[in-house]
């Protein structure tokens, strides 16, 4: 037996393997769409990757007789994360998240050895054929957050920890001083960088410098629950950050700005199993329900809630933009005239500072 | 708000902030002057931190809690010790291995931990004193774990250079062939040290876990243990000066945050480097006066022992 031959007899057993196996997959099911994510924490983080997770499980929920889901946490940003994937699309998912911006990479080069598979690329800028990518509009939450605080502010100093002064975090300390000084004209922001996502000790550490200066409600663009622990203890306003983290200071926690994936992982399986999915951007905020209000402290005045309510509605309804001009830098020029809002550009390239917020952006 | 009403709170958090790393310098620092070099430090910090807090979360009981990060901390030295005492492993990559294996088994154990949250330690109030300006919130408004690192500080000191165990413990660590002809235990005394300077280490971590950020999170002493192993050296090996050290480390931290919140414009990511910076800077002052090393550091310090060599 030569090697061709041997090469058909193969063939033919898969074939008939493969006819029988198909004979007995459609005698009880058809086959599963099988969806895979990429996490870069652990899913017990109760912050960005347990939020990514709720969608998973969501889509599970909605569509579990039509697909089967599986994820990898704690992977890596790098090249632990191509093997990853990389194992993912060899194992069958024809639909794989990859939900950190670190992941972009890798991604877009697992993409190019398997065209068939279809990726989502959470927070990332490139795209190819059978590369989406997804984000979301979390600034619009700030928008909200600010006013509330501008409303619950006694002392008009708000404290705010920023994890690293990327444009996505100063983008998001100016659209909450913008709507926190709408409110209250007198109120200012004091910023301090803690250079990481995730130290609870030195948020910690940061809240109470902040709340030594004055500042009576602490907002934070990091991801664990300290700085609302250090708020409680000292009988203050917090505003949590990812997912809602209320048990961590009940009389403290004012609401917090959560991401939520469900919808849009929902929609996404779905337009695998019709065929409709095509290589987009998309850019959710409050309007699409990727960003989301955690539920509101009960102390907060109903005229309060009203208002907010209100302001998410015109931000639904695109009566309000975040960056509505006029606005301001704290030189007091106005780089976004009257009449028009930020493009998307700008904000995605945010590296100033609105008047109201003190201290310099670190360069 | 008056700028200089500031220092009163800055010396309360700087206080509180030196804490974990007083409590594990000054295991580590027993440990060395024993002869022994393990830089498990930070291992042994998480799996006391996430020990104590989940028997805390059991139990309810934060004295149980302490107890118990205190054991797993002497427990995971006792790994160490067996290593590198009895099977005479190199100290060094004992020690490393040790933090490596800490981060893992910490992250394995606190798997169902995440995201529970804890009631800190009370603080203590004296009327009167605590609402003193300045310094009565700093020293008389802390909890019980401030007090006991601090407590800690005379204690080890007058166990060091006022007690005959002390000084054999410091025998040992200076030549511990002399110390083994004279009859004494060299490696009964070192696995003590050892166990002593994990239980401290635990202690530290606890203290992280359970009081100052209430919660558990995977690698949550992020990098504090390693800055306990730097203070051994920058305090030549005193106790006092181990304290002097955590107080400043601590300090610098601090007062890095409130020149940002002031909006003071120096470049946060300089203001975040400087608490290690002035660590480095001390290190390379002492380290000029050669005398006061040699004098000061454990001459047997990271050299293997065996008995019958």
């Amino acid at each position: 037996m030569n090697r061709r031959t041997m090469g058909k007899t193969v063939l033919g057993l898969a074939g008939a393997a493969i006819a029988l196996s198909v004979g007995m997959g459609s005698a009880f099911a058809q086959e599963k769409l099988k969806v895979g994510f990429v996490y870069v924490g652990p899913v017990s983080d109760h912050g960005y990757s347990y939020q990514h997770d709720q969608g998973r499980l969501a889509v599970e929920k909605a569509l579990g007789d039509k697909v089967t889901t599986t994820f990898v946490e704690n992977v890596p940003e790098g090249a632990d994360a191509e093997r990853v994937i990389e194992q993912l699309a060899a194992s069958g998912h024809k639909l794989i998240f990859t939900t950190s911006f670190g992941f972009m990479n890798p991604t877009l080069k697992v993409a190019q050895r398997h065209p068939d598979v279809k990726f989502e690329h959470a927070t990332g800028y490139k795209r190819a054929a059978n590369v989406a990518t997804y984000s979301g509009r979390f600034y619009e939450g700030r928008t909200v957050v600010g006013a509330i605080a501008g409303k619950m502010t006694k002392s008009n100093i708000i404290g705010y920890i920023g994890s690293y002064p990327i444009p996505e975090v100063v983008g998001g300390i100016n659209a909450f001083t913008i709507a926190l000084r709408e409110q209250n004209p007198k109120a200012e922001v004091r910023v301090v960088w803690v250079n990481s996502w995730y130290d609870p000790g030195k948020e910690a550490e940061a809240a109470k410098a902040l709340i030594d200066q004055g500042a009576d409600i602490i907002v934070q663009h990091t991801d664990s629950p300290a700085p609302i622990q250090t708020a409680q203890e000292r009988g203050l306003w917090s505003v949590g950050q990812s997912s809602d983290m209320t048990r961590f200071g009940p009389k403290s926690h004012l609401t917090a700005i959560v991401e939520d994936w469900n919808g849009y992982y929902v929609d996404r399986v779905k337009a695998v199993l019709d065929g409709s999915w095509k290589p987009i951007d998309t850019w959710g905020g409050i309007k699409t329900g990727m960003v989301e209000l955690a539920p509101y402290n009960p102390a907060i005045p109903a005229d309060v809630v009203k208002m907010a309510d209100q302001i998410k509605a015109d931000i639904v309804s695109g009566k309000r933009h975040s960056f509505q001009g006029p606005v301001k830098d704290q030189s007091g020029k106005v780089v976004i005239p009257e009449g028009k809002s930020a493009t998307d550009e700008q904000i995605l390239k945010m590296d100033w500072y609105v008047e109201g917020v003190q201290g310099k952006v670190p360069k | 708000m008056n700028d200089f009403a500031l220092i009163g709170p800055i010396l309360a958090a700087m206080f509180a902030a030196a804490t974990p790393l007083l409590f594990a310098a000054l295991g580590e620092l027993v440990v060395e002057k024993s002869g022994v070099l393990n830089l498990g430090v930070e291992g042994m910090m998480l799996v006391g931190a996430v020990c104590g807090f989940a028997v805390a979360v059991q139990t309810g009981s934060a004295t149980t809690g302490f107890l118990v990060a205190a054991l797993a901390g002497a427990a995971t030295a006792s790994l160490f010790a067996v290593l590198t005492l009895f099977l005479l492993a190199n100290q060094v990559a004992t020690g490393l291995a040790l933090t490596l294996f800490g981060v893992g088994l910490s992250a394995l154990i606190g798997q169902g931990f995440v995201g529970i949250p804890l009631e800190g330690l009370p603080k203590l109030y004296v009327p009167g004193l605590t609402d003193l300006p300045v310094v009565g919130q700093a020293l008389f408004g802390q909890d019980v774990m401030v007090y006991l690192a601090v407590a800690a500080v005379p204690l080890v000191h007058l166990f060091l250079y006022r007690t005959r165990a002390g000084l054999v413990l410091r025998a040992v660590g200076e030549n511990h062939t002399a110390a083994h002809a004279l009859g004494y235990k060299v490696l009964r005394i070192r696995f003590l040290a050892v166990l002593f300077g994990g239980a401290m280490a635990g202690l530290g971590g606890a203290f992280l876990s359970m009081d100052y950020t209430p919660m558990w999170a995977e690698n949550m002493t992020s990098g504090r243990g390693w800055i306990a192993l730097a203070l051994v050296v920058f305090a030549t090996w005193k106790p006092v000066r181990a304290m002097l050290g955590a107080w400043l480390f601590g300090g610098v931290t601090i007062l890095q945050l409130h020149v940002q919140g002031l909006g003071i414009d120096v470049p946060s990511q300089l203001l975040s480097m400087l608490p290690y910076l002035a660590t480095v800077l001390v290190l390379v002052l002492i380290s000029r006066d050669v005398a006061r090393i040699r004098l000061n550091a454990p001459a047997c310090l990271g050299k293997l022992f065996h008995p019958d060599a």
